[in-house]
């Protein structure tokens, strides 16, 4: 039989505030562990939570960009559960009544366009962190608790690994646009739980469902998948059942493996917190959000296309990150040979990024090297042969393009005596490619080519050297 | 509404993680059933035209800005703590 997996993803995304959730506390990351607490976050007895606007400001953006609808009326509720890396013994979230519901995610995978239906935006806050030490304790910061958590929940309209991989991939993409969170998986700001079943294809009915928990980075949502789909499918084909369970994706095993947990463990018994009071947002509030919103990147693609004459890929590229589509605007306004900036862009500065593994913004070259380096291209000043140089050097000590020539001594010989004169030494010393030549071996003359310019240091322009070195062939 | 029984009291126990034993679990199920008893009562009232309510204060869009606020510092909460090593508070092993 032929099989469909059904999969739901569950985002959780630490939201870009100053302070946490209900109290003053920092969030910035790294810090000594317990020194960004209060009695608000730690729950001591009798303390007041109080809302934080930017938490809801950007968790409705979020909504809005998703085509969510905002919910008129909405509230807070204690989640209850214990667990050390939770002071309170509840964790304060929404049940009910979220802050968004509706909505979708449209992304490319393989290609095509999908759009993937979701269920909710709401917020919720963090817990805290653990370390298992070996002497059979654990160590407990509190840091992280109470740090502004939006979760994004997905219907289970996806169906395969790789639709989840670039469903994340676009909504990592969205978040960043909207400078909402970081969305760093490795410093845990952004988490993926998924759901997962199987039914023969054409099926409309759900088959029971496992959860899919662990899964640390964008490839591992991918393999944990792919792999619970596969055991799913080997479960039934042997005919046996699927069992309702929470399983842990382990990256050394490449396996998902059942977790340990009862199942009463899910009784969460939410109730209203009685300590926060309703949200109820009116339009103008909304409305000032929703100005807030910048251009998305699938706008942003097809106005690269359109203004900047780019293909349908290099403009994908380009607009896959907001710092990169940034930068190359920033280049634009600068120059205005769009496609030989998308060029380096696409060649030189992002080989650079992937080989050093950093981002755009710790690159020394700034959009105004880039597009000054472009322009002496364009001038004559440079060769496309010495801005290679140019590039490396830039990207090596930050220095300024006309600084680089002048100091290496980097111009283009354009005086065709010079040239002449060493088109001169180059026949003499090739005897035998310039009898070819003559004899009418007419691919001859790219290695001599190749000679002068290497005997110019690479200076030389090529179209001037083959010029030259034809008419002197002639003699 | 059905009747608390005493798997309810063992269930509700659990969950909040209480050790009760054998008399306490009886004399909790009959007290319980006696206070949901009575306020079963409520379900007798007509709430069709009532809306649900969500906080008992007439209150809505209580808010802060993002401003940071000063923590305490680490040792002040490591006192209060059971036990601390090393800045983290140190708790039995929990692992799933
Ligand atoms: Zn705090």
């Amino acid at each position: 039989m032929e099989y469909e997996g059904v999969i739901g993803l569950e985002v959780h995304a630490e939201l870009k505030t100053e302070t946490k959730l209900f109290c003053g506390c920092s969030t910035e990351f790294g810090a000594e562990p317990n020194t960004q607490t209060c009695p608000v976050c730690l729950g001591l007895p009798g303390v007041l939570p109080v809302l934080n606007e930017k938490a809801l400001q950007y968790t409705v953006k979020a909504g809005l960009a998703l085509g969510c609808e905002i919910s008129a009326f909405s509230k807070f509720d204690r989640k209850n559960y214990f667990y050390p890396d939770l002071p309170k013994d509840f964790q304060i979230s929404q049940y009910d009544k979220p802050l968004c519901e509706g909505g979708a995610l449209e992304f490319f995978c393989d290609g095509e366009r999908r759009k993937v239906g979701l269920i909710r935006v709401h917020l919720e806050e963090e817990a805290g962190k653990l370390i298992h030490f070996p002497d059979g304790e654990s160590g407990v910061d509190f840091n992280r608790v109470g740090i502004p958590l939006m979760e994004v929940v997905s219907k289970p309209e996806i169906h395969t690994p790789d639709e989840a991989y670039f469903y994340l991939l676009g909504l990592k993409r969205l978040l960043e646009y909207l400078e909402i969170s970081d969305c760093n998986m490795e410093e845990g700001s952004l988490r993926c739980d998924a759901n997962a079943s199987v039914r023969p294809r054409g099926q409309e009915k759900l088959e029971t469902q496992t959860e899919i928990k662990n899964m640390n980075s964008f490839s591992g949502v991918r393999k944990a998948l792919a792999y619970e789909i596969q055991r799913q499918i080997e479960v039934l084909e042997s005919g046996g059942r699927i069992v309702r369970e929470t399983r842990r994706w382990d990256p050394d095993a490449q396996k998902t493996l059942p977790m340990r947990s009862k199942e009463w463990a899910h009784d969460y018994r939410y109730f209203p917190e009685p300590d926060l009071v309703p949200v109820v947002l009116e339009k103008a509030w909304i409305d000032e959000v929703r100005a807030t919103i910048p251009e998305l990147p699938d706008a942003r693609r097809e106005r690269f296309i359109q203004e900047y004459g780019l293909s349908q890929y290099d403009s994908g590229v380009l607009t896959s990150q907001k710092a990169y589509a940034d930068y190359y605007e920033e280049c634009t306004r600068l120059h205005s040979n769009y496609k030989a900036l998308c060029n380096w862009l696409m060649g030189g500065v992002l080989r650079e990024l992937n080989e050093r593994k950093i981002g755009i913004g710790e690159l020394p070259i700034s959009p105004k090297m880039l597009s000054d380096m472009v322009r002496m291209i364009d001038e004559g000043k440079i060769t496309s042969n010495i801005a290679k140089t140019v590039f490396a050097e830039m990207a090596e000590t930050g220095k300024a393009p006309e600084r680089i020539v002048e100091e290496k001594g980097l111009s283009p010989i354009t005086d065709a005596g010079e040239i002449e004169h060493v088109v001169e030494e180059v026949i003499e010393k090739n005897p035998k490619p310039v009898r070819d030549y003559r004899s009418g071996k007419e691919k001859v003359i790219g290695f001599l080519v190749g000679q002068v310019m290497k005997a110019a240091g690479g200076k030389a322009d090529a179209r001037l050297v083959s010029k030259i070195l034809r008419e002197k062939l002639k003699e | 509404m059905k009747e608390i029984t005493i798997e309810d009291v063992e269930y509700a126990a659990r969950l909040a993680k209480l050790d009760l034993s054998e008399e306490e679990r009886k004399s909790m199920t009959s007290q319980l059933r006696d206070i949901l008893g009575y306020v079963a009562k409520l379900s007798e009232l007509d709430t069709d035209d009532v809306e649900p309510t969500a906080h008992v204060l007439p209150i809505k869009n209580v808010w802060r800005p993002d401003e940071r606020q000063k923590s305490l510092n680490q040792e002040e909460v490591l006192k209060i703590a059971p036990k601390a090593h090393e800045g983290q508070i140190r708790v039995p092993r929990v692992l799933e």
